[in-house]
């Protein structure tokens, strides 16, 4: 494991600076990697560059790329390292962080936002408060009754999730279906042509923390993946350390639909890419998953926004290319997910 | 007494699973809990364990309420081995040792050299060192036990709670564990086990606790529990206890060893019964 982590790690972080550098070069106007370098340098002080040019290129690359690629980076490593803890957290390697109904509440909420107010930040922040909400009202059911603690839990989220579906049914049934609607629909595919330096800058500094939160406790991932019993038995207070990653994972999940919306597929199969590549220590796993996602996120979201003349919805192209790569992973399925 | 189980009575309000169960542990002492499905064995386990909150009575880890006690700590005191299970995830064996070193660790401390040699040393303790890269999820049901068993050992427990731990083990493994309880306790481990063979009771447990429908109807040495009544009364067969020597005895069922004690009437089968 330690030698595995020793070069894996630094690898990949060097992969996501490239894939990153990469992506500032590319979009509609050109700009050369050598050109980004010296601006940078330039805005360091070390280089020197004519004015106007450098004004451009500060708007091209820090107003409009670099959020887009930040929020792409931070929604890739957000979902994956949910994924990941969901599936550790819950011993079942199919499910992903929609798991307990935070996406379908968030969405319902960004769609309540878009019919009762013109303002970008009022449809944020119901996003965000009804991803916790459904949460909460998965956790809520499952607190219901006695019994398997997780299944209760799952069982709960399946609940949440078909009542905030339908919620959101109601919501776009009842939008006016010549402006709202649309809208709405947009927004579900998900996609981060609204993520603009002003959501993103905000919103990456809770989101970092959370995925820096779950990764500090990837330890007891590990530990809660052998059973409630297990865990209680190895000192572990399961219930609170639970919810703790329930919190966290919802966090940065519900942050996630308020940058870019619904982006599937994601949080389901980096942790399986992870797995395959480190296996299931979470130690090693979590950060691997969350270099792995950012790196496929930021990559795919210039497939969507380059590769059609128009931008095809960032969450349509992550499920087209997750299929069928789920369909390799399968394979993997009888092999026990080493 | 080490650990004590007072008038327990736990379970669902209109159903209880334990009736009024006391038990008392003596340090160093294997225990053998026999009793049919549903009887209240994994229960009355976990309830030792302080899992459960209980409506009446009490357990007393070392004469403290166990549910007083911080969680960390009883997990450096006691450890569970719970019945051989699925995994999902495919550690290495040597990883899920390590897990036992988690209740001697604060939240940000990691796993140290020590701690590893530590999980080593008690692999290489149960030979099975060789088994430490390997994943956890495919290795046989026999050293997934010893592997849990292990772990249990690197949390510096003395008193392993086992939930069936013969279970699903071929007979030379059965045969392997139970050899493994009697070295351990030798060297002064606690061994509380359920088990659903009344032979391995007789053959290493110091103490035996009967339980039915959820009170315990007989609690005491092998030889003077294990009875023909007692068996019958726990499982509804009739069961002969026999004594090979002085001192070692074997369970043999009534109408089975009737057949085979009388060949010449083998042609005939059981219509002699």
């Amino acid at each position: 494991m330690s030698v595995k982590m020793n070069f894996r790690i630094p690898f990949l972080i060097f992969l996501l600076v490239c894939t990153a550098l990469l992506s500032l070069t590319l979009g509609k106007y050109e700009v050369t990697l050598n050109e980004i370098v010296r601006f940078f340098a330039a805005s360091a002080g070390m280089d020197t560059m004519d004015g106007d040019r450098y004004a451009l290129l500060r708007n091209i690359l820090l107003d409009i790329r670099l959020p887009r690629i930040v929020a792409a980076g931070l929604i890739g490593a957000a979902l994956s390292v949910s994924g990941a803890a969901f599936q550790s957290m819950f011993i079942n390697p199919l499910v992903s962080p929609a798991l307990l109904g935070v996406l379908a509440g968030a969405s319902f909420g960004a769609a309540l936002g878009m019919i009762v107010s013109d303002s970008w930040f009022v449809v944020q922040s119901c996003a965000f408060v009804c991803g916790f909400a459904a949460v909460l009202v998965a956790v809520g059911i499952a607190r219901l009754y006695q019994g398997d603690r997780l299944l209760m839990l799952i069982l709960g989220g399946i609940i949440s999730g078909a009542l905030f579906t339908s919620l959101l049914s109601i919501v776009k049934y009842l939008a006016d279906p010549y402006n709202q609607l649309p809208a709405i629909v947009y927004w579900l595919m998900g996609g981060l042509s609204l993520a603009d330096a002003g959501t993103v800058y905000p919103a990456s500094l809770p989101i970092g923390a959370g995925i820096l939160c779950l990764l500090l406790f990837s330890r007891y991932l590990n530990i809660l993946s052998m059973g409630d019993d297990e865990a209680k038995s190895l000192g572990i207070n399961v219930g609170r350390i639970r919810m703790i990653l329930i919190f966290f994972a919802t966090l940065i999940s519900a942050l996630t639909v308020v940058i870019g919306g619904l982006i599937g597929w994601v949080g389901l199969i980096i942790p399986h890419v992870a797995r395959m590549l480190v296996g299931p220590d979470n130690r090693v796993l979590m950060p691997t998953a969350a270099l792995i996602g950012a790196v496929y996120l930021i990559a795919v979201d210039d497939v969507s926004r380059l590769l059609f003349s128009v931008e095809v919805p960032l969450g349509i192209v992550t499920s087209l290319m997750g299929i069928p790569f789920f369909v390799l992973v399968l394979k993997n399925a009888r092999k026990g997910w080493a | 007494m080490l650990l004590v189980a007072e008038n327990v009575t736990f379970g669902y309000p209109d159903k209880p699973v334990l009736h009024d169960v006391s038990l008392a542990v003596r340090r160093g002492e294997i225990i053998s809990l026999l009793g049919p499905n549903g009887s209240g064995k994994t229960t009355l386990l976990k309830t030792l364990l302080g899992f459960h909150r209980i409506e009446k009575g009490r357990v007393l880890f070392e004469g403290r309420s166990i549910s007083s006690l911080d969680l960390k700590s009883l997990a450096r005191s006691i450890a569970y081995v719970p019945q051989i299970h699925r995994a999902s995830f495919a550690y290495r064996v040597v990883d899920v040792v390590l897990m036992g070193r988690i209740p001697h660790k604060s939240f940000f401390s990691r796993y140290t050299d020590e701690d590893m040699d530590i999980a080593l040393a008690t692999l290489d303790k149960l030979s099975i060192l060789h088994l430490k890269e390997r994943p956890y999820t495919r290795i046989s049901g026999g050293e997934r036990q010893l592997t849990l068993i292990a772990r249990a050992m690197t949390q510096g427990a003395h008193t392993f709670i086992m939930d069936e731990p013969a279970n699903g083990l071929d007979y030379g493994n059965q045969i392997k564990l139970l050899e493994g309880l009697m070295d351990l306790c030798d060297e002064g481990y606690t061994f509380i086990k359920s088990t659903h063979f009344p032979d391995h009771a007789l053959w290493v447990a110091d103490r035996v606790v009967m339980l039915k429908e959820g009170r315990i109807i007989a609690d005491g040495a092998p030889d003077d529990v294990i009875t023909s009544e007692n068996l019958f009364a726990l499982y509804g067969r009739e069961v002969d206890v026999h004594s090979l020597r002085e001192s070692f005895k074997v369970c043999i069922p009534r109408k089975i060893g009737k057949c085979r004690c009388a060949p010449s009437k083998r042609d005939k089968k059981y219509d002699n019964v």
